[in-house]
Order: C-alpha cells, then sequence, then structure tokens
C-alpha cells in the first residue's frame, strides 16, 4: 500500500498534441480517486501513465515516496481493472486469477489459496472451472477485479470498469467497487467519465478537461462550490440551468427577472475590465412551487411566472421543465458539455430550465406557473474564462454577499 | 419467400457442385491412372478395369522416390518452423509497435514477395556453389524462407491485429514481460493465425519445383516435384506413367492430411470471453 504522487504530470504524443498537462495531485494511502471528465479530456492517459502503459513525457510520478516514471509496469506493483476486462480467454477464471501469481512465482498452494479467497470475497467460488466465454458481463467484470485483488497490491487502478454493465449491473457493481474498496483499503484511481459514479464511490473527485485539472475535492464540495462553468455543468444530474445575465445598473436582466446583486458582487463587477455579461447558474433542486413556501423563504429569493413544459414526477419530488424566453447562455465549456450529452445539435428556441420541485406540488404541464428560486444558492461565471464569481474563499456565497 | 430461398439455394448448390467437380476431376483423373495397369492406361476409361497396385510398388521400391519423399518432408518441414516462428515475431512488432523504417520493412517484405522468382534462380544457383550450399538441405531451406516470410508476416500480422490490445496491457499489469506477455497471452490466442500460416508456408514449400530443380542435382536434396520429373519406366521404352501418377498421389495426401489435421485447430472465436463487444 502506499500513495501516488504526480508531480507537474504531462503527456505530450510525437504529433505535438498535448493530452495531460502539468498535472498535480496526491493521492493519499488507501485514498479512493475519481478521475473524471468528458471524453478525451486526458483522464485515461493520467491513468495509464500512473500504470506505466504510458511514458510521461515530463514531470515526475511517485508512488510510495519512490519514482516510478521510467519503471516498467511489473516493477510498480500496481494492479489495473481495463474498461473492456481483458481477460485471458485461453484461460478458465482460476487461470485468470492466478495469472499474476504464477508469474510472481509463488508456488502452487499459495496460488490456490489466495485464489479461493479472491473468488470468495466476489462469489465467484462456483465460477472457476469456467471459461471467459460462459461468462455473463457482471461475471467477467468481478472476474477481473479478482484478478487485480489477488496478489495485494500497492494500488488499484480502474478504468471505467463498469462503463459496460448494463444500468442496473452498474448501480449494483458500484457498491461492490466501493465495499472492496473500503475492506482493502488499497489506495485507489478510478476514471470514469459518468458523474454519478463519481460523485457516489470517491473520497476526492478531480475534474479534467482537455489535459488539465479543474478542480480537486469531496464530492459534496464540488457540487456545492464549483471553481468555474465547466465543473458546475459537469457535476449534477439533472445538471445546472444556465441562463444569460446582462450586467445593468448594478443588477443582473435575465429571463426570470432582474436578478439583484450583492456588494461585494457590485464591487467585483465595477472594475474597468469585469464583464458586462454573465452567465447565472441555477441548480434544479433550487427551485421551488412558489405555493409552497413560506415567508420566510420567500425572502431569499424571487419569483418568476414561466410555461410549464413537461412534468416527470419521480414520486420523491417532481422534475418540471419549463421554457423561458431570452438568450441562450453561450461559453465554450458549455458547448463543449452539451457535445459530450450528445446534445449539440439540440437547440431549440429560448431557454430550458429543469427544476426540481417538492411531491406536493400541482403543477400540470401546459400551465403558466409561479415559480420561487433561492438567490443564495445562484452561482455566476464569467463567459470568457469560465470562472465563478461568486466563490468566495473556495465557498459559494450566492448573488447577494455582502 | 421461401420458395425464393429453396431455389437459390438450389442453385448456389449447383454452382458448388461445379466448382468441385471441375477442381477435383484432374485429381481423381491421376488417382484412376495410377491403379491402372500399363496395357489399359490409356484407354480413356475413368474406371480402370484393372485395378493395380503395381506403380505403387514400383516407386517405393526405387530409392530414387524414397529419398526425394524425405528431402521434400524434411525441407518443407524446417522451412515451415523457421518462417512462422520468424514471422511472428516480425509480424508481432509490425503490428504492435511504433518504429523507425516500419513501412520500409513491410514495403521491402511487399517487394520480395513480388521479385518474379525466376530471375533469381541464375544468382541464386552460382551464391550457393560458391557457399558450398549447392545440392543440400540448407541450399533449399534458405530461398523458401525467404520467400515464405513475407507471406508469413502478412498473414499473421492480420491476426495479430485482430487480439485485443487490452489483453497485452492486461499482461503487463500483471507482472509479465514482453516476452511473457507474448508467449502466454497472445501466442496462444493466435494460434489459429500460425496453423493457417503454417499450411500456407508449409504447400509453397511443398510444391516448390522451380528452386529444387536448380539448387539440387542429386538425390541429396531432390525433392518429390523434381524427383518426379526423373522418372523413368523399367526401360528405355516403357512409359513411367503409371509410376508418375502414383507417386503424385502419395504427395498429395500429406498436403490433405496436414490440411485437415490442423483446420480443426483453425476455429474462429478463440477470443471470445476476452473483451466485451
Amino acid at each position: 500500500m502506499a500513495d501516488i504522487v504526480l508531480d507537474k504530470v504531462s503527456k505530450k504524443f510525437p504529433d505535438g498534441t498535448v493530452a495531460v498537462a502539468d498535472v498535480d495531485l496526491e493521492i493519499a494511502d488507501g485514498e479512493f480517486v475519481i478521475l473524471v471528465g468528458p471524453s478525451g479530456c486526458g483522464k485515461s492517459t493520467t491513468l495509464n501513465m500512473i500504470a506505466g502503459l504510458e511514458d510521461i513525457s515530463s514531470g515526475e510520478l511517485r508512488i510510495g515516496g519512490q519514482r516510478v516514471n521510467d519503471k516498467a509496469p511489473r516493477d510498480r506493483d500496481i494492479a489495473m481493472v481495463f474498461q473492456s476486462y481483458a481477460l485471458y480467454p485461453n484461460m478458465t477464471v482460476r487461470e485468470n486469477m492466478a495469472f499474476p501469481l504464477r508469474l510472481a512465482k509463488l508456488d502452487k498452494e499459495t496460488i490456490n489459496a489466495k485464489v479461493d479467497e479472491a473468488a470468495k470475497v466476489l462469489e465467484l467460488t462456483p465460477l472457476l472451472d469456467r471459461k471467459p466465454a460462459n461468462l455473463s458481463g457482471g461475471q467477467r467484470q468481478r472476474v477481473a477485479m479478482g484478478r487485480a485483488i489477488v496478489r495485494q497490491p500497492k494500488a488499484f487502478l480502474m478504468d471505467e470498469p463498469l462503463s459496460n454493465l448494463d444500468a442496473k449491473l452498474r448501480v449494483q457493481m458500484r457498491t461492490v467497487v466501493s465495499r472492496l474498496q473500503k475492506q482493502l483499503g488499497t489506495t485507489t484511481v478510478y476514471v470514469t467519465h459518468d458523474q454519478t459514479e463519481a460523485m457516489t464511490l470517491g473520497d476526492r473527485v478531480v475534474i479534467m478537461r482537455g489535459g488539465a485539472v479543474q478542480q480537486v475535492g469531496p464530492p459534496q464540495e464540488l457540487y456545492d462550490n464549483p471553481r468555474n462553468l465547466f465543473v458546475a455543468g459537469f457535476i449534477g444530474s439533472p445538471s445546472m440551468n444556465f441562463l444569460h445575465a446582462a450586467v445593468e445598473e448594478g443588477r443582473l436582466r435575465t429571463a426570470l427577472g432582474d436578478v439583484p446583486v450583492g456588494d461585494r458582487l457590485r464591487r467585483e463587477l465595477e472594475g474597468a475590465d469585469a464583464p458586462r455579461e454573465l452567465i447565472l447558474g441555477i441548480r434544479p433542486e433550487h427551485f421551488e412551487d412558489a405555493d409552497l413556501i413560506d415567508d420566510d423563504t420567500r425572502q431569499r429569493g424571487m419569483e418568476f411566472t414561466a410555461p410549464v413544459d413537461i412534468v416527470e414526477s419521480m414520486g420523491s419530488d417532481k422534475y418540471v421543465y419549463f421554457t423561458v424566453e431570452g438568450e441562450r447562455a453561450s461559453a465554450a465549456e458549455l458547448e463543449e458539455l452539451a457535445a459530450d450529452a450528445g446534445a449539440a445539435d439540440f437547440a431549440g428556441g429560448g431557454s430550458n430550465l429543469v427544476t426540481r420541485l417538492s411531491a406536493e406540488s400541482t403543477v400540470t404541464e401546459g400551465q403558466d406557473r409561479r415559480v420561487w428560486f433561492n438567490l443564495e444558492k445562484i452561482h455566476l461565471f464569467d463567459p470568457s474564462t469560465g470562472r465563478n464569481l461568486t466563490l468566495h474563499e473556495g465557498r459559494a456565497a450566492g448573488a447577494l454577499a455582502a | 419467400m421461401a420458395d425464393t430461398t429453396t431455389r437459390a439455394k438450389f442453385r448456389w448448390g449447383l454452382l458448388d457442385v461445379f466448382v468441385v467437380v471441375f477442381a477435383l476431376i484432374p485429381v481423381l483423373w491421376i488417382a484412376s491412372l495410377s491403379f491402372k495397369t500399363p496395357a489399359t492406361l490409356t484407354d480413356g476409361k475413368f474406371i480402370p478395369r484393372e485395378w493395380t497396385l503395381e506403380n505403387y510398388r514400383s516407386i517405393f521400391s526405387t530409392d530414387q522416390f524414397v529419398r526425394a519423399l524425405v528431402n521434400s518432408i524434411g525441407i518443407a518441414l524446417i522451412a515451415t518452423l523457421i518462417a512462422v516462428v520468424l514471422g511472428a515475431m516480425a509480424a508481432y512488432a509490425i503490428s504492435r509497435l511504433d518504429f523507425p523504417g516500419k513501412k520500409l520493412l513491410v514495403g521491402v517484405s511487399l517487394l520480395i514477395a513480388m521479385f518474379p522468382q525466376v530471375s533469381l534462380v541464375s544468382p541464386l544457383f552460382e551464391i550457393e556453389r560458391q557457399l558450398g550450399l549447392f545440392d543440400t538441405w540448407p541450399g533449399l531451406i534458405l530461398p523458401y524462407i525467404t520467400f515464405a516470410l513475407p507471406l508469413a508476416i502478412y498473414t499473421l500480422s492480420a491476426f495479430f491485429k485482430q487480439i485485443p490490445w487490452d489483453l497485452e496491457k492486461a499482461a503487463k499489469m500483471d507482472g509479465a514481460t514482453q516476452g511473457q506477455a507474448f508467449r502466454r497471452v497472445i501466442a496462444p490466442l493466435a494460434a489459429p493465425g500460425l496453423f493457417t500460416t503454417a499450411i500456407l508456408v508449409f504447400i509453397f514449400c511443398w510444391n516448390d519445383f522451380l528452386f529444387a530443380i536448380t539448387l539440387t542435382s542429386t538425390e541429396r536434396a531432390r525433392t518429390v516435384p523434381v524427383a518426379l520429373s526423373f522418372f523413368t519406366g523399367e526401360s528405355q521404352f516403357e512409359d513411367p506413367t503409371g509410376a508418375i501418377c502414383a507417386a503424385a498421389v502419395v504427395i498429395t495426401v500429406p498436403i490433405i492430411l496436414f490440411v485437415l489435421f490442423f483446420q480443426r485447430r483453425i476455429v474462429s472465436g478463440l477470443t471470445s470471453g476476452a473483451v466485451k463487444g
């Protein structure tokens, strides 16, 4: 077991593309860290560099305090689980799991004991004599995990291990992975493009974009205090709503009405080079049906009226989609996020607003509805840099902060 | 719908039968000739009126044919083995690694495969005489390997490319060296490709006449196709047709056995279950 330190690690391909740029990351012993980002953000390349499957162009990688830049994967004592499982099809489950131990030249009894133990943990015992071709997706996935844990390495690397499973199995395996990691206490680096996996699994989440780290922190912190537009849009499902906001006479003109700003933000917006246009971000759960809130709460936010487009009842609450008129928020980050979600070409007139209202709300499709939203929870972003202007000493302070 | 598919099947079946008959008739004709007596050899009957094994007895009674058979088997097997082992290593490098000069290497090997062999015969003859390789086993094995290698490299690199790269990465992560990853994970999965290549190379060596006739002069290294051309009858006036046919049947049998034996190994789907999708 060991800590993993990435010190200004970069990856530059021979054709000049920079896949990973100056990544600094300290992963503590026993920590579960998730690398997350859209495809092409460099998360897999980073993982492969830790594994030793890709050379490091510059920077230093230390595992357990030892520089391993030039060490072959086999000398790094780390195990990896691949997205494709990469089971050896010519070997049985037992042989697959025993393979790393046989290469390590352990004696037969030790190998059998270790394989049996790992098989028991992963409930693979009845399958030990089967070939991978005769296993289901979930079973193959567990064999791949078994092959990783069987030799008790310093660290586990997992490259989107669950993305080939169907939705139900994925949720199930997520808890298996989580429990296994807690049980073994082995340092784990886990790559995924699924923000739900990132939020639920990790001790800490590293959000990457275009080869650079955007923000590192515990899931809740990333959710509550996103440092920039990209992080805000990437984390959360359904994702944060973004609206265009024009700065006018100390107020923000938006499709939801004029939003007042507090002193702190006003000072920031008075600067000569301050942006004249902002992007306003609100998470779906910070809206509420205006009929259902008390006066105390009402004062902390503002209200608007908009036509209800679609109502999705989840039982515990309702997802209500509104159509609001006005300019769409536009920024490079938002386009990238839309492209990653496959919605780049999906652009109607006006903006869509996703809200999560209480289940008691009597909202119905087609009607105009009065909706309240919490001004203390909104985020404002500079569209050119993506920076979160409402972030004060790392904490989101909303629009009204004095 | 059902009607058209039956008709289509029928038509395809007819075509298949035609192709098979077209290809097999000469072979069967030779087989038939090999069982005929000298007197009935030219009677034009497909099925021999008088069956005899005399032709077979006669070819195996002469040292000439038996020697040639031993030469053929030995030379073809050794050349196949070496070509497949070297070809596998080269193909693995070509399909997996990015090294300077890779395109050149592939280009040159293709060039060798396309080079008209007949134009190389005289220089090779001179070279081999100087080196003392003329009329020896290595004297044939070497050119066979040279011309079989491009073939081997091409077929094998196609097979290696089909093997998921993740398997190799997984092997490396599991603690294997490059060599161990190749021997224990990649090679077993490439087995169908290795067998296919072995068959192709073996047939190439087995059937060669050009090199065998120019680079040999005695029974020391003469292979069967050449030995056949030196067949004579008991006397100057006797027609060796029957004996030649019997020999031709005898040298076709190993090829058929070879293919049938390895065909069972050429099963597709050996990599199924390795990776998803």
